[in-house]
């Protein structure tokens, strides 16, 4: 996507997360922490009229997903009314629930594209970190999605437990004849943050798995696009968010809350709009919220003086919040951050030996989140 | 494989079934849409896509864009926008006319 293109910002892409219920619970999800809270969600009805608002400010790409989207009953009339509107529809699932006649039935309301998740490439470790058996079911509905003709994007979350399979990741790409793979480093927001001193994979696993992907590149070229994201908390410059803060994305949350991000529900001081009450033009055109971060008025230095900084627009508020405190610093990826020792200290700090068994993974239970919940209102 | 080398004139390109096409007002352009990704095309690529629909041979194709463009002179242009359409596999090529 090129916003550089538009002389005004348009909502290219719009992120429907259209419940948190999950069968799954991956413990680098990146849902909030406290998403038990949420108990309310859209109606269908809700969901249309937030489609019909997006596409009239040049909404095309819609990504459904939750949680888990086909926990929704009414999944198969939301495709067939985003479909009816002109939206590419994308449904990112982890298969769960997909059977021969919701796929059929998803086919004919003009779905346009399914991403599958797996977790790894063995049984035991996708269950294990997925808290599940779902390992077989994912390979069957690989087949279905593939039998009925939908082009097919893998995407594996990779992080310390699972990065030196990379190899077979992407050999079971290849088996289930996926078009692209996306192999997305864990980036640590929601449960990864919890998680991160189990997760975050050593500078060695990082850089032998770049050799892996490149290696594949030069081997299978165009059949299978690899596209291979590295954790931010590796790099020296950071990446723009979202594309730019209020420039392309619009994540709609289960309750119709409006965010510029998937995890800005955390970040204090930014009043969230909700589509219930107001309408999707004003909360993008108008509110505090969304108006917060664009262009580069807002930014501190180093970024203000930096000359790189319509590249990167100050890099991730959430990131910068999580690692800084304040939502509203440089990046601290940024080796050009007064606080980036924060981030060195983390990917040079000490490490537990055996990650998972020193310290055991906080899996994403609706249990664990009411527990979360709690443990912050009681200081 | 029905997919003869491109570029025969007498061969019939259309849209693969990894993308869509579509005139998006917003934008007044048309784009290509695919997995989670979009490609905004200029009113040239935009008015050759729109012709490959596996009905029109590329020849056929080209008379009409000159006509369109209202130019003799524009052959070399749209064969390389389109070898490079079928390299990128938005394009690929049958024998004969779509039904």
């Amino acid at each position: 996507m090129n916003a550089a293109l538009n002389p005004a910002p348009m909502p290219l892409w719009m992120v429907a997360e259209l419940t948190y219920r999950c069968p799954l619970h991956c413990a680098f999800c990146s849902n909030p922490v406290d998403f038990a809270k949420v108990e309310s969600e859209l109606s269908t009805e809700e969901w249309f009229r937030v489609f019909a608002e997006a596409r009239a400010l040049g909404a095309v790409q819609l990504g459904l997903t939750g949680g888990e989207p086909l926990s929704r009953p009414d999944l198969e009339l939301l495709v067939a009314e985003a479909h009816r509107l002109g939206f590419y529809t994308n449904l990112i699932t982890s298969g769960v629930g997909l059977n021969e006649t919701r796929m059929r039935a998803l086919k004919d309301a003009g779905l346009d594209h399914v991403q599958l998740s797996f977790q790894d490439s063995t049984r035991e470790l996708n269950d294990f970190l997925s808290s599940t058996r779902t390992f077989d079911l994912k390979r069957r509905v690989a087949t279905l999605i593939k039998g009925h003709g939908f082009p097919m994007v893998m995407n594996c979350v990779i992080h310390r437990l699972n990065i030196d399979h990379v190899d077979r990741i992407i050999d079971l790409a290849l088996e289930i004849g996926a078009e692209y793979l996306e192999l997305a480093n864990t980036q640590f927001y929601g449960w990864a943050d919890l998680n991160r001193a189990q997760l975050l994979p050593t500078r060695e696993q990082l850089e032998r798995s770049e050799a892996v992907v490149a290696g594949y590149r030069q081997r299978i070229g165009k059949q299978l696009r690899i596209l291979y994201v590295i954790s931010d908390l590796y790099e020296t410059r950071p990446k723009r968010c979202m594309n730019g803060w209020g420039t392309t994305f619009m994540v709609v949350a289960p309750d119709g809350l409006v965010m510029p991000c998937h995890a800005a529900r955390m970040l204090p001081g930014i009043d969230l709009p909700s589509a219930r009450n107001t309408s999707l033009q004003q909360i993008w055109r108008d509110s505090p919220a969304f108006n917060r971060f664009r262009g580069d008025q807002w930014m501190p230095e180093p970024c203000r003086s930096c000359p790189e900084k319509a590249k990167d627009l100050g890099g991730c508020r959430c990131q910068a919040f999580l690692l800084t405190g304040d939502v509203g610093a440089t990046d601290p990826v940024c080796d050009k951050s007064p606080l980036h020792g924060r981030v060195l200290q983390i990917v040079n700090g000490p490490r537990p030996v055996a990650p998972a068994v020193e310290r055991p993974l906080v899996f994403r239970t609706p249990e664990n989140s009411r527990r979360l919940i709690a443990d912050t209102a009681e200081p | 494989m029905n997919n003869p080398s491109p570029l025969s004139r007498t061969s019939y390109p259309r849209i693969a079934p990894l993308y869509r096409f579509q005139w998006e007002a917003a934008q007044n352009a048309y784009v290509l849409l695919f997995p989670e990704g979009m490609v905004q095309l200029n009113v040239a690529a935009g008015e050759i896509l729109r012709r490959c629909d596996g009905k029109q041979s590329a020849e056929q194709i080209i008379a009409d864009l000159r006509i369109a463009f209202q130019s003799d002179a524009i052959d070399d242009d749209v064969e390389a926008f389109l070898r490079s359409a079928t390299s990128d596999g938005w394009v690929e090529w049958r024998d004969g006319a779509t039904p």
